[in-house]
């Protein structure tokens, strides 16, 4: 199937948001902020619709709204927190902008359906690309602020005191978030995020307590779901984000049937 | 330059425009455990958080090693109280702690050969070695204070602050924590302030006594502030303060004060 640069481009990808999706996903579950991406992607849909409308491409539209709504989340913080009707509204007014803006490009369901529902095997050369090089940036970034994040995260009153940039940190892993948003979008649309970044490292978790090996899980999970979702559809003809979705709820699934057999054992 | 460990030299705090400790002086040598009480609202924290440098007094000099009080202190241990909720985490107790080690820094999550030893050597001194591969969600509340006190020894601190670590635990673990406290700083020759709600656990461990109460402080020895004549004037209303065998009870009009004890007849 490697034969063909529509299913290489996939796999290129794929691969790239996958690696960006398990690792940023892994310190998203360590903070409990699982709702971070969602919120990021729903302002996401208004930002990729605008800019089919001006001829752009969706990932820069997406990038651009995700990012905005990323930095001000970070810079917001504690004040979000029990607010849920503002940022439902927020969110709504996204999604409905989205939809106008859907109306006024007279784009037909296509387009629709491939920001809701993702289309990695319509990527070309040109957006693999790009989409690699938002990895290399994310995850350097990523790894530039990992120590003050899991300290933050995992002792925040003990963080202040030692003098770490609470803010900061939170805004930089938000802008971090949104990028992995913005991609995860191109692959399994901005409705199904969740499964490229939450999935994964959830049942990493679920498999092993260490921080090294888990971030290490949750990526090849990511890559593990993202190629077999990939050939999958290749061999089905299937859409490539039902196998993602199938396969990484499968894993899940495998790894909360494992833990609880083994925490019933004894 | 000052040989104290702690020093107020007429400090006056203030919390959100309200006046909480007015016009206060105190002297804590080194090596010297200090039990820290009062109501809820006399100050506590907010004395602990002048001394690690989060709030600046609005007028008085707070000296810590003869040292204007900092973020960052390196020579200061830190116990927060609002302690974060990760006790529901699958991670386990080794990696916990080791997210404080120069957590401040910017970099990769990893501690290091150094830091990893140190880790080692803050979770035997907290006698928490057996705790190292065990998840936090399937450890006792008192296991998980352990861990916070391990985080709170790396580093070698001259200052421990430690706020409220006996609550929520049961008698008997409220003793070997306060044992545990005892033993580290009578070995590392560490000055402790530990603020509780109870007297009686603290009877045999500390030096003196720091009560606080009415915008005011009182510093001595058990006998000399514990007294009818201190608490009253320090709670604004009659307090009698009775001994019953080696525990003492203190009682307002109300009712009791600090009726709770869990001294075991020696």
């Amino acid at each position: 199937m490697l034969e063909y640069e529509f299913m290489r481009n996939a796999f290129v990808a794929g691969s790239a948001v996958a690696i960006v999706g398990g690792a940023v996903g892994f310190f998203l579950v360590l903070r409990n902020l699982i709702f971070a991406s969602h919120a990021l992607s729903h302002v996401g849909f208004a930002g990729a619709a605008g800019a089919i409308l001006l001829g752009i491409s969706a990932l820069w539209g997406l990038l651009a709204f995700t990012l905005a709504a990323g930095i001000a989340m970070g810079l917001l913080g504690e004040r979000l927190r029990g607010r849920d009707v503002a940022v439902g509204i927020v969110l709504s007014l996204a999604l409905g902008l989205g939809v106008l803006f859907l109306y006024l490009n007279t784009a037909g369901p296509t387009q629709a359906t491939a920001i809701l529902f993702g289309n990695v095997l319509g990527v070309s050369l040109e957006a693999a690309w790009a989409l690699v090089g938002l990895s290399v940036v994310s995850l350097v970034a990523l790894g530039f602020v990992s120590r003050p994040l899991l300290f933050a995260t995992l002792a925040p009153e003990l963080a202040e005191a030692k003098g770490a940039p609470l803010r900061l940190v939170s805004v930089l892993f938000l802008a971090i978030v949104a990028i992995a948003v913005a991609e995860a979008a191109q692959v399994v649309g901005v409705l199904l995020v969740f499964v490229l970044m939450v999935a994964p490292a959830a049942t990493s978790l679920r498999l092993t307590a260490r921080i090294g090996p888990g971030l290490a899980l949750a990526v090849f999970l990511a890559l593990a779901d993202t190629w077999i979702g990939i050939a999958l559809a290749y061999v089905t003809d299937w859409p490539t984000t039902f196998w993602i979705v199938v396969v990484s709820c499968l894993f899940y699934f495998v790894s909360a049937i494992k833990r609880t057999t083994r925490s019933t054992g004894g | 330059m000052s040989a104290n460990a702690v020093e107020f030299d007429r400090v006056t705090l203030a919390r959100g425009g309200r006046i909480v400790l007015s016009d206060v002086s105190a002297a804590i040598r080194p090596g010297e455990f200090i039990g820290v009480f009062g109501p809820n609202g006399a100050g506590k924290t907010t004395l602990l958080h002048a001394i690690l440098g989060l709030l600046r007094p609005t007028a008085g000099e707070v000296r810590v090693f003869g040292a204007k009080p900092a973020r960052g202190n390196r020579d200061a241990g830190y116990l927060p109280q609002q302690r974060a909720s990760v006790a529901g985490l699958r991670l386990r107790g080794w990696d916990f702690v080791a997210s404080a080690v120069r957590g401040e820094r910017w970099g990769i999550a990893l501690p290091g050969r150094d830091g990893a030893l140190e880790v080692d050597r803050a979770m035997a001194m907290v006698e928490a070695a057996a705790l190292a591969d065990r998840p936090l969600c399937e450890l006792s509340g008192g296991e998980v204070q352990r861990l916070f006190l391990a985080q709170a020894l790396l580093g070698r601190p001259k200052l421990l602050l430690l706020d409220e670590p006996l609550v929520s635990l049961d008698p008997h673990f409220q003793q070997t924590i306060v044992a545990l406290v005892k033993r580290i700083q009578h070995n590392e020759g560490m000055t402790v302030l530990f603020t509780a709600h109870e007297l009686n656990p603290l009877l045999d461990s500390m030096d003196r006594v720091l009560y606080l109460g009415q915008g005011h402080a009182a510093l001595g020895a058990v006998d000399e502030v514990i007294t009818t004549e201190v608490l009253s004037a320090l709670y604004g209303t009659p307090i009698d303060v009775l001994r019953v065998k080696d525990r003492i009870v203190v009682v307002s009009g109300q009712g009791l004060i600090e009726a709770e004890a869990h001294r075991h007849d020696a």
